[in-house]
């Protein structure tokens, strides 16, 4: 395997052979290399095909600014779509492949689309589907949707894993060309705490692609002294393979870190990349800057790129596009592409300036003219160059660089709404007066273009950054040539002159959105899709703005640029999510009994983070129902018991403790005795239900709140909303106990029997009556809390111990309760017991229902002021036909009652207009042997033992049902005060 | 005397101990804690006796460490006050002793897991996890924080390698992966 392109020198390892492929073919490479690089050295050109028009293509620059060279990256799973090559770092086994083609790249069968140019202009979607109108969702836009994008995705789980971290420093400097490394020496230096990161596997930015010397040494060789001595700085962090993809509020960078990018598969456990959230009081961008390309016709074959890539390709990579090169240019940044071409041995056709005072060269011909087409199917072969005197003459080259000028790399300065200023010398953007807090510009993104500027720059903006004294040091000499450019964006009279080469937008597309009414630069970007690639137009906004700006007859800055946005780069959705995926995505709460419930086969349901039992699964059950039916019937005859742990739990203290509980709670507090708990009622403002659960006074300065398990948090949240905000002056401090103590509730006719085996204290009726509280002992002194509190309506209590002891617990209850035949149960038996008592939960308190709705209106304390109790009582929450927390069940006992469906009269339309209330939960009542619901109706105290129709259309639903009592077990509460 | 036995946050009999070469992951059972807020109009009551517990208030940001006795700041006027389980079983009851009406005092021994993570690796590891600035921190700075969306608390221990962690127990098993593969992706 030869690589016919490949020259002496630069900074690859020869001596390091890599095997790659590309489209199935082998080819070899170095280490050093990118994809691209590699590519060229072994004689390709053509890497891919255009998005739309499915031109030919290959490389158009060096670095991540790329539109063209995009691949699929590696296979399988780890297949990466719109990889660009000229940033993919070249490692042995690299597997690459060409995308957005039918048919091999060579003969693509959609380039069919070129011949029908005319037609696919801009817009041309909005011209050309407008009818017939079904087509649009049926044919057009199925159709469209399989012929766009660039390449694919393996719908496959990505097997690599990504972090994210947390970074910082006193200083970020972004880039690590000259004037990054100078002001990462000059800061490093000073002591500061400083990160240099740059996209780049090597520090030293242009450094390493340019011939000239700094000080005694050449650029690369100065670069890589200056990354030695950075790294001998335990004050400074290096971090190559990085690119910093925003600016964010406060001084915050996003940063993406390509670890293993450049290896086949990461190491295991290590990340593929890296997504680093840094903060920093200070930012140097030190970004460089992109040369711009000039549009002419044909200006996208492959071999056409930009002259800065070619050198950097010929210097860095030792590599030759061509062994024949021509020069499109309007600085003189492109004869110094040619002087280092011809000093590599390559023949330079000819340098094209369309300059009358262009410098001449002894080495190469200079042309005055232009470049007016070229030719080549898959690879450029001819360029045709209209001479100032009007003659034509063709050139015979393989590889054509385009030098329009350099552009500043102002990106990072606008990511917080800041705008670039026009500098006339350089005919490009610079950073306007806005950045982002703490940030300096330097170097090249800073409009100086010279090293000499750059290094200067570089120390300047970190000694004014970090405020340092002293004289400026000493730096080397390097070279300081001027700018000396005449701005040349497009040639006239073309017809396919390519502007935006991975969106395919040509200058005529251009034209064509000014004529249509498109002017604004923002409508310009939409209508033409300019600068909406992968490459967010690095190297085509600018021509499009200035065609823009001719055609309107204003200047490029009264045109304006579109809004620069994060990320810089295109950045995978892995690095996004880091490690929030699959079972990581979000924390498991284990219940205090979890260990021992797994034990017992129980199977889990996810509340929230919480992992709660559902059900226990004995041998021989073969369907849930059996298993939940078993643990209701068990606890309503002996006893069950049910870890209730994850109910949200708030100790609230102070002197003015009952006084808080009085204002968020509708219902009093204030005389509330030590030793009892009250059922409460949290109203919002909007007198709406907020939550539900019991207070326990345990002593008159000590308050334990529950609430439900969903509302924990918001409930807590309000808590310290009230305190902080509305009652300032009250002495109450918060906190969140729910994790502090593990709690189990034990319910049903043996309760009592099963506790008096394992508690210090008498709990019989008279010592500790229904609703009482208390701090007591357990198992011969082990702290605990004893709530008699009943959710399932049986006679029941509620115990706590720290959660350190929560598995010896219900592994005690267990044990002494065996003799009761005891019973876990889960959350559906939870659920069930509480439908048949007629209790609300989450289902009722829905956001939208009032203590009227839910029955509990008397509730709403008129003698004292809480939170919504005053909106409350508006007359649109009070109307006669209100809904009414009722029950409902079939009228043909064996008829289901699905939740959600609605309710309607028996006779008379079934349609929203007629509708009577819905069913908010609902389930098998295996006491009662049919199914019940609870429902939401309206006047429903007023309507009991009415027959409804209980409908679902969507799903078919049309039952019979019968309007009861809620309370489908135990209506006068005897059991649980028994 | 109760018979009943303790598992740790992670589920074991004693508590579970992952050395990497680089890092080492210890779970410390051994912790009791309470939380201890000032009481309105009482602050300087409070404060006169967490000086005498721990021989100076700890301010916004700030832990004091002692050998056995540690204290650190939560909120205003909050504080978390944490000693050996073995001695202050009932640290709450103790402390509330202490403070009297000066303070409200509520038990958080089964509130946390607490994990130390001790070894040359530790800022990296730190890094990460969560948005503290570890290798700005030191020796008493404690900081609130997010770990993988779990609230917590690192603490910069005495040692220069050593950080503890103090994270919801309910999540014990979560805090603890995250911590693992933390560790996993820096050895």
């Amino acid at each position: 395997m030869i690589q016919k392109n490949r020259l002496e020198g630069g900074q690859i390892d020869t001596a390091t052979l890599l095997k790659f492929k590309f489209d199935g073919k082998s080819y070899v490479g170095h280490e050093g290399d990118t994809l691209a690089s590699a590519l060229l050295a072994n004689g390709v050109r053509l890497m891919g095909r255009s998005f739309k028009y499915h031109r030919p293509r290959g490389v158009l620059s060096a670095g991540s600014e790329e539109p063209n060279a995009l691949v699929q990256l590696r296979s399988g799973a780890r297949q990466e779509p719109n990889t660009r090559a000229t940033t993919a770092e070249l490692f042995d086994g690299l597997v690459a492949k060409s995308q957005n083609r039918f048919g091999s790249l060579r003969f693509d069968a959609m380039a069919i689309n070129d011949r029908f140019s005319n037609f696919l202009t801009a817009g041309f979607y909005y011209k050309t589907f407008m009818w017939p109108k079904t087509f649009w969702e049926k044919v057009y836009e199925p159709i469209i949707r399989k012929a766009a994008g660039l390449g694919s995705l393996s719908l496959l789980d990505d097997p690599d894993v990504y972090d994210k971290g947390f970074l910082y420093c006193n200083l970020l400097i972004i880039g690590a060309g000259p004037a990054g490394l100078m002001a990462a020496l000059t800061a490093g230096r000073s002591g500061a705490n400083v990160i240099l990161a740059d996209e780049d596997f090597t520090f030293g930015g242009r450094l390493n692609s340019e011939t000239f010397s700094i000080g005694d040494d050449s650029s690369a060789v100065w670069a890589a002294e200056a990354v030695a001595e950075l790294s001998s700085f335990p004050n400074v962090r290096l971090m190559v393979r990085t690119t910093i993809i925003g600016a964010f509020d406060h001084g915050i960078y996003g940063a993406v870190e390509r670890v293993s990018d450049h290896v086949a598969i990461p190491d295991a456990g290590k990340p593929r990349q890296i997504m680093w959230r840094i903060y920093t009081q200070r930012t140097v961008l030190a970004a460089g800057a992109i040369e711009r390309p000039i549009a002419f016709e044909n200006n996208d074959r492959p071999g056409i790129m930009l002259g800065s890539a070619i050198r950097t390709y010929a210097n860095r990579f030792a590599v030759a596009v061509d062994k024949s090169v021509a020069i499109f240019t309007n600085n003189d940044d492109g004869h110094r592409t040619a002087a280092d071409l011809h000093a590599k041995g390559l023949k330079i056709a000819a340098v094209v300036d369309v300059r009358a005072n262009a410098p001449l060269s002894m080495d190469f011909e200079v042309l005055q003219g232009q470049v007016i087409n070229t030719k080549g199917r898959l690879g450029l072969t001819f360029v045709d160059v209209k001479l100032s005197d009007g003659t034509i003459r063709t050139l015979d080259i393989g590889a054509l660089g385009m030098s329009g000028g350099w552009n500043p790399n102002v990106h990072m300065t606008c990511h917080q709404r800041g705008r670039p200023r026009w500098n006339e010398s350089l005919a490009a953007f610079v950073p306007g007066d806005t950045l982002p807090n703490g940030m300096i510009v330097a170097g090249a993104a800073n409009g100086d273009m010279s090293t000499a500027g750059a290094l200067h720059g570089g120390a300047q903006a970190a000694r004014v950054v970090l405020g340092l004294k002293g004289s400026m040091p000493k730096l080397p000499t390097a070279e300081d040539a001027p700018i000396r450019l005449t701005p040349f964006w497009y040639v006239e009279g073309c017809s396919r002159a390519w502007l935006d080469q991975q969106n395919d937008v040509t200058v005529k597309d251009v034209k064509l959105s000014h004529q249509e009414g498109f002017r604004s630069v923002e409508h310009l970007k939409r209508y033409t899709t300019l600068g909406m690639s992968t490459d967010q137009g690095k190297t085509s906004n600018m021509g499009g703005l200035a065609i823009m700006a001719e055609l309107a007859g204003k200047t490029i800055p009264e045109v304006g640029t579109t809004i620069f946005r994060p990320p810089y780069t295109p950045t995978a959705i892995g690095a996004l999510a880091g490690r929030n995926r699959g079972q990581d995505f979000h924390p498991k709460r284990l219940t205090p009994s979890h260990k021992w419930a797994l034990e017992q086969g129980a199977v889990f349901v996810e509340v929230g983070n919480w992992m709660r039992a559902q059900w226990f699964q004995k041998d021989g059950e073969t369907h849930w129902r059996e298993s939940v039916d078993r643990e209701v019937l068990a606890t309503r005859s002996s006893v069950g018991v049910c870890d209730v742990t994850t109910l949200g739990k708030v100790d609230v203290q102070g002197m003015d403790a009952a006084n808080f509980l009085n204002k968020i709670y509708c219902n009093g507090f204030a005389k509330l005795a030590v030793g009892k708990t009250r059922y409460g009622l949290m109203l919002r403002e909007d007198g709406i239900a907020l939550d539900d659960g019991t207070a326990g006074r345990l002593a008159n300065d000590h308050f334990i709140v529950t609430t439900t398990t969903a509302n924990a948090l918001p409930v807590y949240r309000h808590m310290e909303f009230v305190r902080q905000c509305l009652f300032p002056d009250m002495d109450v401090q918060l906190i969140s106990t729910t994790e502090a103590w593990a709690q189990y509730a034990i319910a049903g006719p043996n309760s009592r029997n099963l506790l008096e085996k394992i508690i210090d204290q008498d709990v019989s009726n008279g010592a500790f009556p229904f609703m009482s509280c208390a701090n007591i002992t357990i198992c011969n002194g082990l702290r605990a809390r004893l709530f008699r509190i009943s959710f399932s309506g049986e006679l029941a209590f509620e115990i706590a111990v720290p959660t350190a002891y929560g598995d010896a617990l219900i592994r005690k209850i267990m044990e002494a309760g065996a003799e009761f035949d005891v019973t876990p149960y889960g959350t559906e038996a939870l659920g069930v017991m509480r439908i048949e008592k007629g209790h609300a939960t989450g289902n009722e308190l829905n956001g939208t229902t009032s203590a009227l709705n839910l029955g509990m209106e008397r509730m709403v304390s008129e003698a004292k002021d809480s939170i919504g109790s005053i909106l409350s009582r508006r007359k649109g929450m009070n109307r006669a036909d209100a809904l009414f927390q009722m029950g409902v069940k079939p009228l043909d006992l064996s008829d289901d009652v699905p939740a959600g469906s609605h309710l309607m009269n028996a006779d008379g339309p079934v349609d929203a207009a007629h509708d009577q209330g819905y069913v908010t939960s609902a389930c098998y009542s295996p006491n009662l042997g049919h199914a019940i619901g609870l429902a939401f109706i309206k006047n429903g105290s007023n309507r009991i033992g009415e027959k409804m129709r209980l409908v679902s259309p969507l799903t078919g639903v049309d039952v019979a049902v019968e309007i009861v009592s809620p309370h489908f077990i135990d209506p006068q509460g005897e059991r649980l005060r028994a | 005397m109760h018979n009943l036995q303790t598992i740790t946050a992670l589920g074991g009999k004693t508590p579970r101990i992952d050395v990497f070469d680089h890092i080492t992951i210890i779970e410390n059972d051994s912790v009791a804690l309470a939380s201890v807020t000032a009481r309105m109009g009482r602050e300087a009551g409070c404060y006169k006796v967490l000086q005498k517990l721990l021989g100076v208030v700890p301010e916004t940001g700030r832990a004091v460490l002692h050998n056995t006795e540690t204290g650190f700041y939560m909120g205003l006027d909050q504080w978390m006050l944490t000693a050996p389980r073995v001695s202050h079983e009932l640290i709450a009851d103790q402390l509330k002793k202490l403070f009297g009406d000066n303070a409200s005092v509520t038990e958080q021994s089964g509130a946390w897991v607490c994990l130390d993570i001790i070894g040359r690796a530790m800022p990296d590891m730190c890094e990460r996890l969560c948005a503290v600035p570890v290798r700005q921190m030191v020796a008493g700075d404690v900081q609130r924080t997010v770990i993988h969306k779990m609230g917590c608390f690192v603490i910069r221990c005495m040692a220069n390698d050593q950080l503890r962690i103090l994270g919801p127990r309910s999540t014990a098993a979560t805090l603890h992966h995250a911590l693992m593969t933390a560790a996993t992706s820096t050895a």
